[in-house]
């Protein structure tokens, strides 16, 4: 059965939109500048919250969803765990552009090979990898026990890369200025930070629903066209 | 003959069977070798072009070189992981293996087998072509490359096969199994370079010691992954 679904209409992706607008007015306008790192550290409320999306919910409710598909068989889990791959790769993306623009101003390198910029970078490589595969399989079951299985791999492969890349610069430092041990921030910082996770978070679901929605449609049109010639 | 091909009263353990599986892909390249012969050519070519791609007065051929060893021997380890699966699809020989009376962790293990040896025949012709086209003063530490090497074959092969088998059942084989299996490949070409760099440039073992583990590690990790999951990857 197909129903009739208007997305453009999801008050949710509006809600979100409108959130992330208000938490980048109170940023960039009612957030004091940081004392050695000027404006360029208003990247912060786009770059540390798309990651710890991408990294703890998109990736890890991949993996889960791979893993509870394998066991349960339920096309759901793998829509969701399509969706989230998916939406997780804007978000990685977001990351992986933000980060670089970011680094040129404070650390005066565009790109350095420090443990987490690696780890995101192939993280970013795993899910397209696990996006083609799942464009290169024809048969639906197949592609999901496919993709499930790349899912599930992919889950201890990230700390292997992050690991390995903390023992080679242990081992070889590079003169590049890494990282600032954290500062603690003001209560107006973390305030405004909190708010924009917020408004990240309920883009990540809101772009969620959405791309399930296509998902179930998709599949119901293929059993439509399968039933019906 | 026919005593040869009698079918045995009981159907054989995990482990024979996986021996079993082995021997047959074994005997399949034993005949043919062209597999074979192609990725280690491709190997060898490997080791020369590169050593054109640098400056050789600016960058010393032994800091060169266990980069140079890793890199090719992932590539030239894909292309003997593409036909693991591919000869297979041939008239469906999958069928065969999918009806017989073996467990499917034993199919996997004897593919993964197979390429083991294959993997390890490359290495063999091209770690000594390395230390010979690159000047490499080596000598005891060739036990313990060889043992690095042993421990990144095993991890390549684990996760190469798997893949293989997903690979072979998509619309871009070929394009696919690098696709997916580089990225897993990092950590192995990472420590296995890492702590043969050390052993080449006759630093103590124990600098080379935290790369092994994470070999280690990571051999006992995707071995055990991937022989849980390869079931998975075949057609009910």
């Amino acid at each position: 059965m197909i129903r009739s679904v208007s997305p453009a209409r999801d008050p949710l992706l509006g809600v979100a939109v409108l959130a992330i607008a208000a938490v980048y007015v109170r940023a960039l306008a009612f957030t004091p500048i940081e004392a050695r790192q000027g404006a360029a550290q208003k990247i912060m409320y786009v770059h540390a919250t798309s990651a710890f999306i991408a990294l703890y919910v998109a990736f890890v409710l991949l993996a889960v969803c791979s893993l509870l598909y394998l066991w349960l068989k339920d096309e759901k889990l793998d829509r969701v765990a399509e969706s989230a791959a998916e939406v997780g790769l804007v978000f990685t993306t977001v990351v992986l552009v933000t980060g670089p623009l970011w680094g040129k101003t404070i650390w005066g390198a565009w790109w350095t090979w420090d443990a987490r910029l690696t780890a995101t970078l192939f993280l970013w490589f795993l899910i397209v990898a696990y996006l083609l595969l799942r464009g290169a399989v024809e048969e639906r079951g197949r592609r999901a026990r496919y993709s499930a299985v790349l899912g599930i791999l992919a889950a201890p492969l990230v700390p292997f890369i992050h690991l390995s890349v903390y023992l080679f610069r242990t081992l070889h430092p590079m003169p590049i200025l890494l990282k600032p041990s954290a500062p603690s921030m003001p209560s107006e910082m973390v305030v405004t930070f909190v708010a924009s996770f917020l408004a990240f978070a309920l883009l990540f679901i809101a772009l969620l629903r959405a791309r399930y929605r296509i998902a179930t449609l998709r599949d119901a049109l293929a059993d439509h066209e399968e039933a019906h010639g | 003959m026919a005593e040869r091909f009698a079918p045995p009263s009981s159907p054989p353990g995990t482990l024979a069977a996986a021996w079993i599986v082995a021997r047959k892909d074994l005997a399949i390249e034993f005949r043919t070798r062209t597999a074979f012969l192609a990725a280690l050519v491709f190997a060898l070519l490997g080791v020369t072009i590169f050593f054109f791609a640098w400056d050789s007065t600016a960058v010393a051929a032994a800091d060169l070189a266990p980069g140079v060893l890793w890199v090719i021997f992932t590539f030239a380890g894909l292309l003997g992981l593409q036909r693991s699966f591919g000869s297979e699809l041939a008239d469906r020989a999958v069928d065969g293996l999918l009806g017989a009376p073996i467990a499917r962790e034993a199919i996997y293990l004897g593919k993964a087998l197979a390429n083991l040896v294959f993997v390890s025949g490359i290495l063999v012709v091209t770690i000594p072509a390395v230390v010979l086209f690159y000047n490499l003063p080596l000598g005891r530490e060739i036990a313990a490359l060889a043992g690095i090497a042993g421990l990144a074959a095993i991890g390549l092969v684990a996760v190469g096969t798997l893949f293989s088998a997903m690979a072979v059942n998509t619309r871009m084989a070929e394009l696919l199994l690098p696709m997916l299996s580089l990225p897993f490949f990092v950590p192995i070409v990472m420590a296995a370079a890492q702590s043969s760099a050390r052993l080449m440039a006759g630093r103590p073992a124990a600098e080379a010691w935290p790369w092994l583990r994470i070999l280690l590690a990571y051999d006992v990790v995707f071995v055990t992954a991937c022989t849980l999951a390869f079931p998975y990857t075949l057609d009910e």
